[in-house]
């Protein structure tokens, strides 16, 4: 399962309304509680693409470096990222599967149709390695904000 | 020196997020890391033991591929290495 609350949920979504009809990337901050992946922060990132962005995304390593150490300083691991499929499913394709290595991690795909954010939907990398890797779909938890007290 | 481990392989370091080894160069440093923890290596290198493609290493904000003397280049207490497998993809 993954977990987040409305605002982090909210900003993967407008993200990949911002940036469409190219696909937007970006790092999920938090921790992994018992299996579950609990998000505090989504961290937008660049999508060093630009050859194709319409359907291509890649996060520069420096970019994800950098957001790590970050992470890092609040007591926050990287445990997973989200792009968006303009005009295309929430779901993942061969290319994200293939390039999918940070096992263990949330997989977050949000269709953005026409410039409005549809499906976002979760998918969990398990397996060991290269040669037993899959993806896995996961449940979303979206979690309100609680109200602010006067 | 540090060397900086992503989420995915911490299940080969003990659950640490960063490593200590000893070393004067990168080569050293890593060779010291898959010392530590051998289970590591299948992760970072191919059979022909070679980094894998994905798997991405970087000396302070440098990727080691693209420095001058590669894995012979000198480090120092001060140097961090951090693992960094790549995230790309798409529709």
């Amino acid at each position: 399962m993954l977990k987040l609350n409305e605002q982090v949920y909210d900003a993967i979504r407008r993200h990949g309304e911002e940036t469409y009809p190219f696909e937007c990337c970006g790092v999920l901050l938090g921790q992994s509680v018992d299996g579950v992946n609990e998000v505090e922060d989504a961290v937008r990132a660049g999508n060093t693409r630009t050859d194709s962005a319409r359907n291509r995304y890649q996060i520069a390593p420096q970019e994800l470096i950098r957001i790590q150490r970050q992470g890092r300083e609040r007591g926050l691991d990287i445990i997973g990222f989200y792009h968006s499929h303009p005009d295309h499913p929430a779901r993942w394709s061969k290319t994200d599967f293939a390039e999918a290595h940070w096992l263990g991690c949330s997989y977050v795909i949000t269709a953005v149709e026409e410039g409005i954010a549809q499906a976002t939907n979760s998918f969990l990398l398990t397996g060991t390695g290269e040669d037993d890797k899959a993806f896995e779909d996961e449940a979303v938890e979206v979690a309100a904000l609680e109200a602010e007290r006067c | 020196m540090k060397i900086f481990i992503p989420t995915p392989l911490r299940v080969y370091s003990n659950k640490q997020d960063s490593v200590s080894v000893s070393a004067t160069t990168v080569g050293e440093a890593l060779n010291a890391l898959t010392a530590k923890h051998p289970d590591l290596k299948k992760q970072l290198y191919s059979d022909e033991g070679k980094l894998r493609s994905f798997v991405n290493v970087y000396l302070n904000d440098e990727d080691i591929r693209y420095l001058p003397e590669k894995d012979a280049t000198k480090v120092s207490e001060k140097d961090a290495l951090s693992i960094i497998p790549s995230i790309a993809g798409g529709c």
